[in-house]
C-alpha cells in the first residue's frame, strides 16, 4: 500500500464532491482513511450522478412491472417483448453538463453512451431520439449551444448507421445557462441474446474491449454532474470525452457477434466513472469480487497514474466477463473487428474490488461500500410560497387578433418546423422507417413479419414549473397520445429526470411532485417503467431550470401500412375535434407569447378519460377508418389544424359558429391540456365514435386555404401556403 | 525524420469552410481578414523523406482537388 | 442474377442495398479484406462512413484488397454500382472521373429530392426514359460533384431545379465513365425500393442492372 503520509483527506474530498459526513462514512466502512485510488473511486460512485442519493427512494414509487417486460430498471437498458421472439431495449440517458461545456462532443458522447446501454443489453440500436432543451434564440450562446449539440448528435448517429428517427427541442429561458441534452435509444434483440450485467464464477476473466484510455472526462462525474455550473467553467475543457462513432461501431458489431455465439456471461458499457463503476456495479450486482490489474489496460497516454485509469471516461469501451475457455475466441473476435480486446482481471469471491499494478495492491474496497451503502437522502420538499420563475418576456403584439396570432405561433421557437435540425439526421438507414419526423406524431420502424414499433420523447418543462404533479401527467398523455395517433399501444416507458438543487425545498418539492404524477399516470394507463436516469443539480445563480421529465415511450402495432398520418388527406373528408379536452390559457404557448407569468397550477386532468380516449384513437388509426390522426399539443387545436394543413398540403373549412363564443375565441383556438385530437375521415365513421369518446365535427378538408367560419359573417382564413411560410421560417435563421 | 505535410483546397474550388471562417471573424471582432482557406496538417515520422512526393501523390493529397506542400526538417 | 455488396469497416448502408438488390437477383456481401468477388455479374459500393471517412472520404477504401478486384472487373467491362461513399469510393479509385466535394451548406443533408434522368442509356438506367422524375433520399455532408477541368463527363442524372442538397456543379447527381459500365450516384436508390417507407423510384436503379422486373423478396426485411 502507498505511503501513509501520502493519503489525501478531508479536505481532497471535499475538493472531489464529497460531504465531510460521508468522508467519515467512508473511513468508518474500510476501517482506514482511503488512499488516493479508493477516494477517487467512493467520490465517482457516491456522486449523485452515479449514486442517485437525491432520488433513489423516490424512484421506488414508480410501477415497474407489465405483461410484456423482460428486463425492468436496474440493467443497462429495459426491454419489453415485441412479439415474434424478438424484445426491444430501450432507455433514455442526460449528457446535459459535458454539453454545456463542449456542445459537439457532449452532445455526440451523449448518444455514444445510450448507444452502448443498448448494446450492453444484447440489442442491435435501430433508432436513436434527442431531447433538447436551450435558453432563447435570441441568445447567442444558446443559439451555438443548439447549432453544436445538433451538429454533434447527427455527426455519432450518422456515422455509426443508426437512424435518428425523432425528437423534440424547446427553447425556454430557465435553460439559458443549464442547456439539456437527452438521448433516447431503443434496440431489437432475438430473446435469447438479451444479456444482464452481473458479474458471475469466480475464476472468470475481465476483458475490457474497445478503445484504448487516456484521460479523457477524468473527475467528469463528480466534478460536473454534482455541481451547479458558474461562469469560468473554461478550465473543465481538457476533461471533455471525445467520441469516435467508427470505434463505436466496430464494438458494437463484435459485442453482439460475441453474444450471439454465447461467449459472454456478461456485458456492461463503460460510461460515467469509466472501470470504476463497471467494474463495482458488475461485481455488486452478482454479489461477488473483482480484482483489476491497471497495468494490462491499454493506454493511450504514458505515465497513467491508477487512480486515473480506473476513472478514465474514454469513450467507446465495454466489460466483459468471460469463462477462462472462451477468452482466446473472444480475443480472436476483437482482433478480426480490429477492435481493442484485453484481460485485465478476474472475478472472486472476495465481495472486494481490488485495484492491482503488477501484483501490488494500489487500492482494495468493500463493493458493497462502494455501491450499496452510498448514503441515500431523504428530501425536504415544500411548495415554494413565491413564483420561482419570472414571467417570459413578450414577444407578441397585446392587440394582435387571432389572424396574427396562429401566424406568430406557427413562428415561434416552440412550435415552427424542426426541419433544420431533423435534416441533419440519417433517419433512414437501416431500411426500418415507416414514418420520419413531420409525417406522424411518432416515429415508426417496421418489425419483420409485418408489425410495427412507434417511438415518441416527450417533456414540456414550462408546464411541470406551472404545475408538476399534473405537468408530468400531461407528458405521460402527450407521450402515449403521440403514440396512439400512429396506431400503437404502449409496451413501456423510460423517463430522464430533469431538475435543479434537490437540497432547496422548492426543487425537492418539484421532483417530488413530479415522480408522484409520472408513477400516477403508467398506473393509469397501464404502461411500465422500465428504466431511465435523474440529472440534478441543473441550476445556476439565476435559479433552476424548469423541472424537466423526459418521456420516452415505445408502442407497437400489429400491421406498419395501417402507421398513422398527421396531414390532411382527402378532400371532402370531415374533420373532427375529439377527446375529453378542456383548452386552458395560462401556461400556454400563447400564454408565453404574450409574457404573461406562470400560473400557479394547472386544471385537474381525468385520468380514465383520458386513457379511454387513447385506445379509441388507436382503434380508429388501425382500422384505417381516420385519414389523418394528430393530438393537440402547444398552440392547441388551431396549431394542430394548421399543421395538418401544412403536411398535407390540403385546407379545410370550420364552423365555429356553434362551438366557441366571439369570447371564448382564443381559448377555444390556442388553449392548451391532454386529451384532444384532429380526426379527419368520413363523416358516418367519425359520427360512430361519438358514443365512446366526446366528437365534435367541425368541417371538411379541401380547397387551399383553412378558413374558420366564427359567425355574423365573419371569417379567419390562412392560405395553406402562407401558414407553411410561417411555420417552415421559424427556426431557419437558426441554422444560416 | 520529423516531416509535416500541408494539403490545402485547390485554387478556384469553392472553399465553404474558408469561407464561414472568413465570416465568422468579423463578428468577434477581427477585422481585415480575407482569403481564408482551410486545409490540413499532417505529421509523420519517415525514415526516408524521399518518399513524401510519392506519398501525397498517392494517398494523403487527391491532387484533382488538393496542393500540397512538404516540410521535412 | 447476382449481386455482390462490398462491405468495410465503417459502411452503413450495405444491408440495405442488398436487401434492394434481394428484389432483383442473389446477394452476396463481398468483405474488404477479400478479394474474392464470389462470381458476382455485378458489383455494389454501398453508402456509409468507411474507415470513418478519415483523411478524405473514401480514401482508404480504395486501397483495400476487394477493391483492388473490384478495379479489375470494372475494367473488364463489369457494372460497378457506387452509392454515395461508394461514389466517393471510385471517383478516389479513379474508375469515375471528379472528386466529391463538402456540401456548400457545411451541413449534413437528409431529404427527398427528385432527380431527372439525363442518359438512358447505362446498364443502370435503361429502365428509364430520358426526362422521367425519379424522388430518392439524399443523405450526406460531403455530396458535391467536381468534375475535372476541361474534360467530358457522362452526366446520367441531375438533381431537378430547386432541388440540388449540395452545391453540385451543374446539379450533376450521377456520373458513368465513358463506357458506361461504372455509374456512381450520391442519392440512396436503396432507400426508395419500398412502398412502406417511402418512394419505390430506385427500383428502376436495380430493375436495369438486372434487367428484370423486381418482385418482393423472400425474407420480410431486416432482422435484429
Amino acid at each position: 500500500m502507498p505511503d501513509t503520509a501520502a493519503l489525501p483527506g478531508v479536505s481532497e474530498a471535499v475538493a472531489l464532491g464529497l460531504t465531510e459526513p460521508e468522508y467519515e462514512l467512508i473511513v468508518d466502512k474500510l476501517g482506514r482513511v482511503p488512499n488516493q485510488v479508493e477516494l477517487a473511486m467512493f467520490s465517482l460512485l457516491w456522486s449523485e450522478h452515479c449514486a442517485y442519493k437525491h432520488s433513489r427512494r423516490l424512484l421506488r414509487s414508480l410501477p415497474t412491472e407489465g405483461p410484456h417486460v423482460l428486463m425492468g430498471p436496474g440493467e443497462n437498458a429495459g426491454a419489453v417483448d415485441v412479439g415474434g421472439g424478438l424484445a426491444c431495449a430501450f432507455k433514455v440517458e442526460s449528457h446535459n453538463h459535458p454539453s454545456a461545456v463542449e456542445p459537439f462532443q457532449g452532445a455526440a458522447t451523449g448518444v455514444g453512451g445510450i448507444l452502448r446501454d443498448v448494446f450492453a443489453v444484447g440489442a442491435r440500436p435501430v433508432a436513436v431520439l434527442d431531447s433538447l432543451r436551450f435558453g432563447e434564440p435570441a441568445s447567442g450562446r444558446s443559439r451555438y449551444l443548439l447549432d453544436r449539440a445538433v451538429a454533434g448528435i447527427g455527426h455519432y448517429g450518422n456515422s455509426i448507421g443508426v437512424p435518428t428517427v425523432g425528437g423534440e427541442v424547446y427553447f425556454e429561458g430557465p435553460y439559458e445557462q443549464n442547456c439539456l441534452v437527452n438521448a433516447m435509444c431503443l434496440g431489437l434483440a432475438p430473446h435469447e441474446r438479451l444479456t444482464r450485467s452481473a458479474a458471475a464464477g469466480p475464476g472468470n476473466v475481465l476483458v475490457l474491449m474497445g478503445a484504448s484510455t487516456g484521460r479523457d472526462g477524468i473527475g467528469g462525474a463528480s466534478v460536473l454532474a454534482s455541481a451547479e455550473l458558474d461562469e469560468g467553467d473554461e478550465a473543465k475543457r481538457p476533461s471533455v470525452q471525445i467520441g469516435d462513432p467508427f470505434e463505436e461501431k466496430k464494438v458494437m458489431e463484435c459485442c453482439l457477434e460475441l453474444l450471439d455465439r454465447e461467449l459472454l456471461v456478461s456485458l456492461q458499457d463503460l460510461g460515467a466513472a469509466g472501470l470504476t463503476s463497471s467494474a463495482a456495479e458488475m461485481a455488486s450486482k452478482g454479489e461477488v469480487g473483482i480484482d483489476l490489474d491497471v497495468a494490462r489496460v491499454p493506454l493511450r497516454e504514458a505515465d497513467m497514474e491508477a487512480f486515473e485509469i480506473m476513472v478514465s471516461e474514454s469513450q467507446e469501451r465495454m466489460l466483459a466477463v468471460v469463462e477462462p475457455g472462451r477468452v482466446d475466441a473472444v480475443l480472436e473476435a476483437c482482433e478480426r473487428w480490429e477492435v481493442g480486446g484485453a484481460p485485465i482481471g478476474e472475478v472472486t469471491q472476495s465481495g472486494r474490488l481490488r485495484v492491482l499494478r503488477d501484483g501490488a495492491v494500489e487500492g482494495d474496497v468493500p463493493v458493497a461500500a462502494l455501491v450499496d451503502d452510498c448514503p441515500l437522502y431523504d428530501l425536504a420538499p415544500a411548495r415554494p410560497d413565491a413564483p420561482v420563475y419570472p414571467a417570459p418576456a413578450r414577444t407578441l403584439d397585446p392587440g394582435a387578433g387571432p389572424r396574427e396570432t396562429l401566424l406568430a405561433l406557427l413562428a415561434s421557437p416552440n412550435v415552427a418546423s424542426r426541419r433544420p435540425l431533423f435534416e441533419q439526421y440519417d433517419s433512414i438507414v437501416q431500411s426500418r422507417t415507416v414514418r420520419r419526423p413531420e409525417q406522424a406524431d411518432a416515429a415508426v420502424l417496421a418489425l419483420p413479419g409485418g408489425g410495427a414499433l412507434a417511438v415518441s420523447v416527450d417533456g414540456n418543462g414550462r408546464r411541470v414549473a406551472c404545475d408538476p404533479y399534473r405537468g408530468t401527467v400531461a407528458a405521460v398523455l402527450e407521450c402515449a397520445a403521440n403514440l396512439a395517433c400512429a396506431g400503437a399501444e404502449p409496451l413501456g416507458l423510460t423517463n430522464c429526470l430533469n431538475f435543479g438543487n434537490p437540497e432547496k425545498p422548492h426543487v425537492a418539492w418539484q421532483l417530488s411532485e413530479s415522480v408522484r404524477g409520472l408513477a400516477d399516470a403508467c398506473r393509469a394507463l397501464g404502461v411500465p417503467v422500465v428504466g431511465g436516469n435523474v440529472s440534478l443539480y441543473n441550476e445556476g445563480p439565476e435559479g433552476p431550470i424548469y423541472p424537466t421529465p423526459v418521456v420516452g415511450m415505445v408502442g407497437r402495432m400489429p400491421d406498419a401500412s395501417r402507421a398513422g398520418r398527421l396531414g390532411l388527406a382527402r378532400e371532402g373528408d370531415a374533420l373532427a375535434f375529439a377527446g375529453p379536452f378542456r383548452p386552458h390559457l395560462p401556461g400556454s404557448e400563447l400564454a408565453k407569447l404574450r409574457g404573461e407569468p406562470l400560473p400557479e397550477e394547472l386544471p385537474a386532468v381525468d385520468l380514465d378519460a383520458a386513457g379511454a380516449a387513447l385506445e379509441v384513437v388507436r382503434e380508429a388509426v388501425r382500422a384505417g377508418d381516420v385519414a389523418c390522426a394528430h393530438d393537440a399539443s402547444e398552440g392547441g387545436f388551431a396549431v394542430a389544424v394548421a399543421e395538418a394543413a401544412i403536411a398535407g398540403g390540403l385546407g379545410a373549412r370550420i364552423d365555429l359558429r356553434e362551438a366557441a363564443s366571439r369570447e371564448d375565441l382564443d381559448r377555444f383556438l390556442f388553449g392548451e391540456g391532454p386529451g384532444g385530437f384532429v380526426l379527419t375521415g368520413a363523416r358516418e365513421v367519425l359520427d360512430a365514435m361519438a358514443g365512446s369518446i366526446p366528437v365534435t365535427v367541425l368541417g371538411e378538408v379541401g380547397g387551399d386555404a383553412l378558413v374558420v367560419d366564427l359567425g355574423a359573417g365573419e371569417t379567419l382564413e390562412w392560405t395553406v401556403e402562407e401558414l407553411r411560410e410561417a411555420w417552415s421560417g421559424g427556426l431557419a435563421p437558426l441554422f444560416p | 525524420m520529423r516531416a509535416r505535410v500541408l494539403v490545402r483546397p485547390k485554387a478556384g474550388i469553392l472553399d465553404p469552410q474558408g469561407k464561414a471562417v472568413e465570416r465568422a471573424l468579423p463578428a468577434l471582432g477581427f477585422d481585415g481578414v480575407e482569403n481564408v482557406h482551410v486545409g490540413r496538417l499532417i505529421e509523420l515520422d519517415v525514415d526516408d523523406p524521399g518518399q513524401l512526393e510519392a506519398m501525397c501523390e498517392k494517398l494523403l493529397a487527391n491532387p484533382l482537388i488538393e496542393d500540397y506542400e512538404i516540410q521535412a526538417s | 442474377m447476382k449481386l455482390g455488396i462490398v462491405r468495410f469497416p465503417g459502411s452503413c448502408d450495405e444491408v440495405d442495398a442488398q436487401l434492394a438488390a434481394a428484389r432483383v437477383g442473389e446477394t452476396a456481401l463481398l468483405w474488404h479484406g477479400d478479394r474474392d468477388l464470389q462470381g458476382a455479374d455485378a458489383v455494389i459500393v454501398p453508402g456509409g462512413f468507411s474507415y470513418g471517412d478519415y483523411l478524405r472520404v473514401g480514401a482508404i477504401a480504395r486501397f483495400s484488397p476487394v477493391m483492388e478486384s473490384v478495379i479489375d472487373f470494372a475494367r473488364a467491362g463489369g457494372p460497378v454500382l457506387g452509392i454515395c461513399n461508394g461514389f466517393q469510393v471510385l471517383c478516389e479509385a479513379g474508375l469515375l472521373p471528379g472528386a466529391l466535394l463538402p456540401n456548400a451548406g457545411l451541413r449534413f443533408v437528409c431529404r427527398h429530392v427528385d432527380l431527372v434522368v439525363e442518359d438512358a442509356e447505362t446498364p443502370f438506367t435503361r429502365a428509364c426514359a430520358p426526362g422521367d422524375v425519379l424522388s430518392i433520399p439524399v443523405k450526406h455532408t460531403t455530396g458535391r460533384y467536381h468534375r475535372p477541368p476541361g474534360e467530358d463527363v457522362r452526366v446520367v442524372l441531375r438533381y431537378a431545379p430547386g432541388h440540388n442538397p449540395n452545391g453540385s456543379e451543374d446539379d450533376v447527381a450521377a456520373v458513368a465513365n465513358e463506357a458506361g459500365n461504372v455509374f456512381g450516384l450520391m442519392p440512396h436508390p436503396e432507400h426508395a425500393v419500398d412502398p412502406l417507407t417511402g418512394s419505390t423510384d430506385g427500383l428502376a436503379i436495380f430493375e436495369s442492372m438486372a434487367a428484370v422486373p423486381a418482385r418482393v423478396p423472400a425474407v420480410g426485411g431486416r432482422g435484429a
